[in-house]
């Protein structure tokens, strides 16, 4: 292959593809049965991270940035005069196997500008998956893109070969998208979905009865709204999110801030800040509806339209529910000690494990690691000591603030977890 | 079997391993069958001295080891004997005595104590555990192979602990059909795959190695371009506007980056 050409083509598509920002690899399992290449544990590996601090685990790009479509907040869109490539087949299937080869990644994230139409598009991508799996024996991961309007036939041989499919509805109204991208239909973005969701739904049935069923997307669906485009509250969010979650068995919803990269007067102006922290509490409370038993409307609703961002959503959520504190550590049932400001799902799996053995003091709880500058206002352990002042939560908001200014702000990425 | 014969109520004494895990059974094992109290177990050669303390060479038996090691299994259990050996990679000074008292411990209670964490010893050799398991993902993740001209993968590191015994089943599962080598600059010795199995061979390359060079074409011709193509594709994922580098140093670390084909630039 020619190194030079290859050079120019990916350094045009990984560029438009970054700002997509699922990069997860895992929860797919794949074993290496003959002595072939590649091997997925379930668990992905970030092998790098970008100096923005993005976890880097597969080789992420597009297929081609030509695109007959011109959603305003996409750098790919027909208007914008920029440089456009296409990889062919063989050349994806050769970067992928190489860089796998040497420990660069887990493997491929293969999306693309819609070229000629749906089908077209997705028959691409659809070959590259094929190829791997088939010709080069490949046991890495592959997440593709769903082409919005992509057929039911195409859609079922993807998922053959990927390990997740995404479709990215990117804007969370149907109005928002009405105004930035006109030609779409929101209906084209669901229709891939209820196929694939379908298609797994039927294989998890037939597995239970024929063992040999050929995987289908093992690691399941996920998609991605950009946060910041269209003045849309994180009330509107937020609902679409738990939707999908529910209508679609998402397995991830990612919140991408929106960079601004064209001037437009439908979106923000070029050179708005990022919204990274408005974008970090939407990952937070994305946590605390998969993963701590809540429930949306009990972090957003009516009055409380957009999340707090002085605070995370958990504190936010405890500051209005005082009366449900404090919790006492050493006989709380799970479900409460998940509620507990400042600690998390580990936290709460050695308490669980450590009070068997015996009555959790303060002391206890801080060999454990568990920092109780947060908590200390919301539970009661086997101690004399505890907060007896009748503080309001005004009180409680002021206390925490001032003791962690330099640690609320602190702007963090989508893959960690951060509550603490 | 013991180095001269001894004053068997020692309450305070030295026992002499040579560094290696089975060298360390054998001392645990020594120590209770001379039925020891008060002992420190040392690598021979390591600068601690105490006055007055007896030292004792434990010498290192492969099948008394193991018989060892299959008590512990049954006795302590499968997650308890994995928390020790990984403890122990952690080669971090004092590491065997924790372990000692740990697995007194284990010996003594009732049911499993590996995730009794208000008990200081357990506590301590979990956090040891979390930060060599912190440093075997990292291995795996920052291992970064480089072809060379007779189609060996060849990788080069140095971890804060002894990892390679614990990352060498994630190689050969996920490269079963290449052959590799990944060498521990620090520890001088390396895991070596065949086709067949992986072995542990002893090796001495020259310090520093500066491998990104192509040092005297020992390089597959497109190894470097594959290189660049990685570098270039690092450097356009980025997204300047989003730009962190607390964040981006707390994920990899300075001392990485020698390593690391994407960073070498930086450095
Ligand atoms: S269809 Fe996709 S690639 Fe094309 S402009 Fe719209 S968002 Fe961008």
């Amino acid at each position: 292959m020619s190194f030079d050409r290859i050079k120019e083509k990916l350094n045009i598509l990984a560029d438009a593809a970054k700002y997509d920002v699922s990069c997860s690899s895992s929860g797919s399992k794949r074993t290496n049965k003959e002595k072939s290449l590649g091997n997925s544990s379930g668990m992905g590996i970030c092998h790098s991270y970008t100096e923005d601090g993005r976890c880097v685990s597969l080789l992420k790009i597009l297929m081609t940035n030509h695109c007959i479509f011109d959603c305003a907040y996409c750098v790919t869109r027909r208007s914008n005069d920029i440089k456009r490539a296409a990889f062919k087949i063989q050349e994806v299937v050769d970067l992928t196997i190489n860089f796998y080869r040497r420990n660069y990644i887990e493997g491929l994230f293969l999306s693309s500008g819609i070229f000629k139409d749906a089908d077209y598009t997705m028959e691409r991508l659809v070959a590259v998956a094929k190829k791997l799996r088939l010709e080069e024996k490949f046991n890495g991961y592959i997440h593709l893109k769903s082409i919005p309007g992509a057929s039911d036939e195409l859609m079922r041989e993807a998922g053959l070969y990927a390990d997740r499919l995404s479709v990215n509805i990117e804007i969370p109204t149907v109005s928002g998208l009405k105004l930035l991208a006109p030609e779409k239909d929101h209906k084209d973005f669901l229709k891939p979905m209820e196929k694939v969701k379908n298609e797994i739904i039927q294989y998890k049935s037939e597995k239970k009865i024929i063992k040999s069923t050929p995987k289908y997307a093992p690691a399941g669906q996920s998609t991605q709204m950009i946060v910041g485009a269209t003045g849309e509250t994180d009330q509107q969010i937020l609902l679409t999110s738990a939707y999908f979650y529910k209508e679609f068995n998402l397995k991830r919803v990612y919140y991408s801030g929106y960079v601004p990269v064209i001037a437009d007067e439908r979106l923000p102006q070029l050179g708005t800040q990022v919204p990274m922290l408005r974008e970090n509490r939407l990952y937070q409370t994305d946590w605390l509806m998969r993963f701590y038993g809540f429930d949306v409307r009990e972090i957003v609703d009516k009055n409380n339209p957009n999340l707090d961002l002085e605070v995370d959503p958990k504190l936010a959520w405890a500051l209005r529910n005082l009366h449900e504190f404090p919790v006492n550590i050493n006989k709380a049932d799970k479900f409460m000690l998940l509620r507990i400001p400042g600690v998390g799902v580990k936290s709460v799996s050695k308490i669980i494990k450590a009070r068997r053995f015996r009555k959790l003091n303060w002391q206890h709880l801080a060999k454990l690691g568990i920092a109780s500058n947060r908590a200390k206002y919301f539970i009661t352990c086997e101690s004399s000591e505890f907060e007896k002042r009748d503080l309001t939560a005004e009180q409680i908001r002021g206390f925490i603030l001032q003791n962690s200014s330099s640690k609320f702000r602190k702007l963090v990425s989508p893959q960690l977890n951060v509550f603490g | 079997m013991y180095s001269d014969s001894l004053n068997l109520n020692l309450t305070d004494c030295i026992l002499e391993y040579d560094g290696s895990f089975d060298g360390f059974l054998c001392a645990v094992h020594e120590f209770y069958l001379l039925k020891l109290n008060q002992v420190e177990i040392q690598k021979e050669g390591s600068a601690q001295v105490a006055l007055f303390a007896k030292r004792i060479k434990v010498i290192t038996q492969l099948p008394l080891a193991e018989k060892v090691w299959k008590r512990f299994k049954i006795r302590i259990g499968g997650s308890g004997c994995s928390q020790i050996f990984r403890a122990f990679l952690s080669e971090e000074i004092g590491v065997e005595n924790t372990l000692l008292r740990y697995i007194q411990h284990a010996l003594s209670a009732t049911r499993p104590i590996h995730s009794d964490f208000s008990h200081p010893d357990v506590l301590k050799v979990s956090q040891m555990v979390k930060s060599v398991g912190r440093e075997k993902h990292r291995m795996e993740a920052f291992v970064r192979f480089r072809r060379t001209k007779d189609g060996i993968y060849f990788a080069h590191i140095a971890p804060d602990f002894n990892v390679l015994p614990l990352i060498s089943k994630h190689f050969q599962e996920r490269y079963a059909d290449q052959k590799w080598m990944i060498y521990d600059e620090n520890r001088h010795y390396a895991l070596y795959y065949d086709l067949n199995k992986v072995e542990v061979v002893e090796l001495r390359l020259k310090e520093k190695l500066e491998l990104h060079k192509n040092p005297e074409g020992i390089y597959d011709e497109q190894e470097i371009e594959f290189q660049e193509l990685w570098k270039d594709y690092f450097k356009s994922t980025n997204i300047k506007s989003r730009r962190n580098d607390k964040l981006h140093t707390q994920h990899v670390p300075k001392r990485y980056w020698r390593y690391l084909t994407e960073k070498l630039s930086d450095i």
